[in-house]
């Protein structure tokens, strides 16, 4: 192809996106669209994947049935999100094995928020509220991302989300009702998963850098101070609700603007925990990588068990 | 002799009445566990009551880059739809 015809495709492309018109896997698409799309929801299926790590550590040490059977299910949910997204990813041409070997390299990324420990039944309250909240406030807009593979699954990850995220504020809700102790154990989650929470959106709008092609393409519809500001705006009250404080003596409603003003964000202690110097990030990608590697032998033998059928199979039609 | 699972594409029927739609994709070993990975992956909460899988090597599909060919035929057999029949206006129920 020459490079006027790539071009004038090109031309055409964008026009059909601008026209929300959604690109289907095996449409034209221009290399740069298809990398950044392998990208973004590899990324995103690697979170849900590598999510399910830090509330997994409570499931057998949940305080009842009811909790634990809530919280198995949402862990199980967030695998399912993990798949859809996979199998999205794997229309744009890459295989499922190499997705996971970018993650399990190291390669590939996934959100900083999961690099963060759960050291008490609360941070499981904290996680489904505040994580999952700020997860769904990232997702929504994602329903009508310009190519459709993307596009449906988050539709059916975000029907799914919001159990998740009203189960976690039932637990902080119960904890505030109960004990001091346990009224205690619900402020001190909200005082350590509060700020990484702000930063699940990523940089400030100065310092993003692919912010604009992103919007054009539809994988951004606000930018990520926009949204910051929107989870901010309706987690407060509920915090409020709660009894509990938000750790941020800036915080004030700003009855000019009608949004809440808040403090400054630690960007050095971001920047440390994308570049791998967080509280888990080792302790995740271990985990990760050890189930990955003692599930190898079931693996072989569910494949060795089908072509054995499959023999027997041929082998009897003839 | 490591072999990865294959890619299988899942339909699912929402409720009897209906016909399968096309819900995704996943691996698995063999159909059997395609279908028993299909119910846990798509269909956590009631969202079918039947599910086919099929392997993805086994579709066939038509390439976009065609379309001109395989649809534009349509669209100047017109006499195909029924506003391109002329019918006097007392005429009812037509
Ligand atoms: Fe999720
Ligand atoms: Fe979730």
């Amino acid at each position: 192809m020459s490079e006027k015809e790539v071009k004038n495709l090109d031309a055409i492309f964008e026009a059909r996106i601008a026209r929300d018109e959604k690109i289907e896997p095996k449409d034209w698409m221009p290399e740069k669209y298809r990398q950044t799309h392998i990208r973004q929801i590899s990324q995103h299926a690697h979170s849900e994947i590598v999510g399910m790590l830090p509330e997994g550590n409570w499931i057998t040490r949940a305080p009842s049935l009811r909790r634990k059977a809530a919280l198995l299910a949402k862990v199980q949910d967030e695998a399912g999100h993990g798949l859809y997204l996979y199998s999205a990813c794997e229309t744009l041409g890459i295989s499922r094995e190499e997705l996971y070997e970018q993650l399990h390299s190291g390669k590939a990324k996934y959100s900083s928020i999961f690099n963060y420990p759960t050291v008490t039944w609360a941070d499981i309250g904290a996680i489904g509220w505040l994580v999952d909240g700020a997860a769904i406030i990232n997702q929504v807009p994602l329903c009508n991302t310009s190519f459709g593979p993307y596009a449906r699954a988050m539709v059916r990850v975000c029907k799914e989300e919001s159990f998740h995220q009203r189960q976690g504020y039932e637990i902080m809700l119960t904890l505030c009702k109960g004990t001091p102790e346990q009224k205690a154990m619900a402020q001190d989650a909200l005082n350590r998963w509060w700020w990484p929470s702000l930063m699940m959106f990523g940089p400030t709008d100065a310092e993003s850098t692919h912010t604009e092609q992103s919007m054009k393409w539809k994988l951004k519809r606000k930018t990520n101070d926009e949204l910051r500001q929107q989870f901010i705006d309706q987690t407060v009250p509920q915090a409020d609700i709660l009894g509990i404080t938000v750790p941020d003596p800036d915080l004030k409603f700003n009855e000019e603007t009608g949004h809440y003003d808040f403090g400054e964000i630690d960007w050095d202690e971001f920047w440390q925990v994308v570049k791998g110097h967080g509280p888990c990030n080792k302790q995740r990608l271990e985990a990760r990588v050890s189930a990955w590697e003692r599930g190898a032998w079931v693996r072989d033998a569910a494949m060795a068990y089908a072509d054995k059928q499959q023999t027997k199979k041929v082998a009897k039609a003839s | 002799m490591k072999k990865d699972w294959p890619l299988w594409e899942v339909f699912v029927r929402s409720k009897n009445g209906l016909e399968h739609r096309h819900f995704g994709s996943l691996h698995a070993a063999d159909a059997e566990m395609a279908l028993e990975n299909a119910r846990d992956v798509y269909t956590r909460r009631n969202e079918g009551v039947s599910i086919w899988v099929v392997e993805s090597k086994y579709i066939t599909a038509s390439n976009p880059a065609d379309n001109g060919e395989l649809f534009e035929p349509a669209q100047d057999k017109i006499y195909r739809h029924p506003t391109f029949y002329d019918l006097p206006d007392e005429v009812k129920h037509m």
